[in-house]
């Protein structure tokens, strides 16, 4: 989505149109609505861990396979501080979780994000320019920081408990929803409105368009590209070590290929969107996380093809993504 | 004859054709230097991966572009044979034609994912081939009527092939001349012609025309070039030496799953391999695959012993761990790429 300018209507829509074409297939509007909100959740948190990824792609033409690791090591940071917080996780009170849920989420946040720096002064830097290389670099990169977490946290999985308050669902009518994904819905739009509100309203937003539209022309008039982009760079990590806890947390577990599973469903998010559009990695996600609910329930066969056959009909119909950013 | 059959493409450097030749012989005479079980096993493993890497450098070596979906290819060709074998039973005939069906299906996804993506830029088409192969995985452990599921699938060979089965009565030099040989040299002979042909490929004025594109497309284009051909038309080549590999390491192991064919990790091996031993020279596929499956199987041994030796101090024991011996290739992985990214091969022919 290009804010400010006219927005493209279709693609929203589309969601929209497969949320209403799934109901009748779905049956009972209460399962719809379950369904509907799981997928929501699930796209959500696809979207908090795709978005750095696609805006660096978009602002510095890096396309950063390593980004699967700052999921993994966000989540592992998270459970470090939460496994040492178990009592408050498991008393009743909104307040007691959420004090062990913050250091939780900042501790994420903030191993991802200097990992991020880390990696872009180190491992990115010199192959600027060089798509090879930077595949082959960040993939090693991803390798390495797999083994790292191994060594650091032990080759088990961790089991991850929900905070005791945001387990167990809420009823409205006959549609039962598990407070979790409600959490995760709701934090998916405050990260979307956040990014957007930045994005749209702010003199730095400006320039960060701006250097997605043309980096050259943004540099010739006397910003520095270059330390915009390492902003970027370290936010878009921090939100993948965001999305790793609360994917964590979904899945009520830690392992060190974590990452490396979502970055398969990021691809296609980030395909589907149109590389380097971050609205289009929104409604990316959302379809997908819609779609895999759906399907996942009316038909279950297909569940697993779900996301290629998506990627292909809209690769089919926009060669070059929903939104698709306007830079060869 | 010899510059004949190297398509020209010699070694170029005294050392690396010495250990070309003692890897080649190592490797011809390895039932009788190496006669356990295990040492076996490691010969035909890293002949089956020669052949692997040498198609896969074909793709990133020689064209330029990032796959993914090697490791699809090279499981399509084993559970080709795996399931022709299983299901009709132990003939030739039956592994002639899950074979054949198995090099058709991967040519024929190669073209269709070339033309979807190589249109557009390495980048892409990394990302959807990473997509296509885990779709792949998923799907083989979902049909698990058909493919076994994460079990895989055990099968029996032809009689010939069979560890039972004695060729020659008497011990030939002391060894006992099994099944097991006749597989291991049938194994020997088609990679050592198929990595033969590949040469042959990369030399003619098709592989030119790879190098061409790889060193600037938009040149190769403007020329005249048709890069979306040559590029798919490389894909395709690749995919289906790699299925040949695929079907060539079912045939030695007579077990197929998605452990030894479909994973990510051997995917990931590959990458190491090629890197490592250079890319952009088939002679680096022969490095990096016998450096690599070696130290797969013998360093872990070694790094044992170290972690033992360096108990009490802190954090080192649990790096030099043995089954982290991961993070040290991939580290060294990515001093290659920055550092010599012509790999083995390149710093010894740099020097003469």
């Amino acid at each position: 989505m290009s804010p400010g300018r006219r927005i493209d209507w279709i693609p929203l829509a589309l969601v929209g149109a497969l949320m209403l074409a799934a109901l009748p297939l779905v049956g009972s509007a209460p399962t719809w609505v379950t369904l509907t909100v799981a997928g929501l959740a699930m796209g959500m948190m696809i979207f908090i861990m795709a978005s750095g990824l696609t805006l660096v792609f978009g602002l510095m033409d890096v396309m950063n396979f390593a980004h699967g690791a700052f999921i993994s090591v966000g989540a592992y940071a998270a459970a470090s501080v939460l496994v040492a917080m178990r009592g408050a996780m498991q008393e009743a009170s909104v307040t007691a979780n959420l004090s062990a849920m913050l250091p939780a989420v900042l501790a994420a946040i903030a191993l991802a994000g200097a990992l991020g720096l880390f990696f872009e002064r180190v491992v990115i830097r010199p192959v600027y320019g060089d798509h090879l290389k930077q595949i082959l670099v960040t993939m090693g990169g991803l390798i390495v920081c797999e083994q790292l977490i191994h060594v650091v946290w032990g080759p088990d999985i961790i089991p991850l408990p929900r905070p005791a308050t945001f387990t167990g669902s809420v009823t409205f009518g006959d549609a039962a929803i598990e407070r979790y994904r409600l959490l995760a819905v709701l934090v998916g739009l405050a990260v979307f409105a956040g990014m957007w509100l930045l994005l749209a309203r702010t003199r730095l937003g400006l320039l960060i368009r701006a250097g997605v539209e043309n980096a050259e022309m943004v540099e010739s008039l006397g910003y520095r590209i270059r330390r915009l982009f390492v902003g970027v760079f370290v936010a878009g990590s921090a939100l993948a070590g965001l999305g790793g806890v609360m994917w964590a947390m979904y899945q009520e577990s830690v392992y060190a290929q974590m990452g490396m599973q979502m970055m398969v469903v990021i691809f296609i998010v980030i395909i589907i969107g149109g590389l380097g559009s971050v609205g289009g990695c929104f409604v990316g996600a959302l379809l997908v996380g819609l779609l895999a609910n759906y399907i996942g329930y009316v038909a279950p066969k297909l569940a697993l093809g779900s996301n290629i056959l998506l990627m292909v009909l809209v690769l089919l119909w926009r060669p070059n993504g929903l939104y698709p950013v306007g830079k060869s | 004859m010899l510059h004949r059959l190297l398509s020209g493409d010699t070694p170029r450097s005294r050392v690396l054709a010495a250990i070309l030749a003692a890897i080649l012989l190592a490797l011809l005479l390895a039932p009788l230097l190496f006669p356990g079980t295990r040492s076996l096993d490691v010969a035909a493993k890293v002949l089956v991966f020669i052949l692997l890497v040498a198609s896969y450098d074909l793709l990133l070596g020689y064209t330029g572009i990032v796959s993914f979906a090697h490791t699809m290819f090279f499981g399509i060709g084993g559970y080709g044979v795996g399931i022709a074998a299983a299901k009709f039973g132990p003939t030739w005939g039956s592994l002639a034609l899950g074979s054949l069906a198995a090099l058709g299906l991967s040519a024929l996804l190669a073209f269709a994912i070339g033309l979807l993506s190589l249109r557009v830029r390495a980048i892409f088409f990394a990302m959807i081939t990473l997509a296509v192969a885990s779709f792949f995985q998923i799907l083989a452990s979902q049909l698990s009527a058909l493919t076994g599921g994460e079990d895989g699938l055990n099968y029996r060979l032809p009689e010939i092939l069979l560890p039972g089965t004695r060729l020659i009565e008497a011990p030939l030099l002391g060894v006992d001349i099994t099944g097991r040989i006749a597989s291991y040299y049938l194994v020997f002979a088609a990679v050592l012609a198929l990595f033969l042909l590949l040469l042959r490929i990369v030399n003619s004025p098709f592989g030119r025309v790879l190098l061409s594109i790889r060193e600037n497309e938009f040149r190769a284009e403007a020329i005249g070039t048709r890069t979306v051909f040559y590029r798919t038309a490389a894909n395709c080549i690749a995919a289906l030496v790699a299925t040949a590999a695929g079907i060539l390491y079912a045939l030695w192991l007579r077990y197929t799953g998605p452990d030894t064919t479909l994973s990510f990790n051997i995917m990931i091996d590959i990458l190491l391999m090629v890197v490592i031993g250079g890319m952009g020279t088939m002679y680096g596929a022969v490095l990096g695959a016998t450096l690599f499956v070696t130290a797969q199987n013998y360093l872990q041994d070694l790094m044992k012993m170290a972690s033992e030796a360096l108990t009490g101090v802190p954090l080192l024991p649990s790096l030099l761990h043995p089954d982290r011996w991961l993070l040290w290739l991939g580290v060294l992985f990515i001093l290659c790429v920055y550092y010599f990214p012509t790999g083995i091969v390149g710093k010894l022919r740099a020097r003469r």
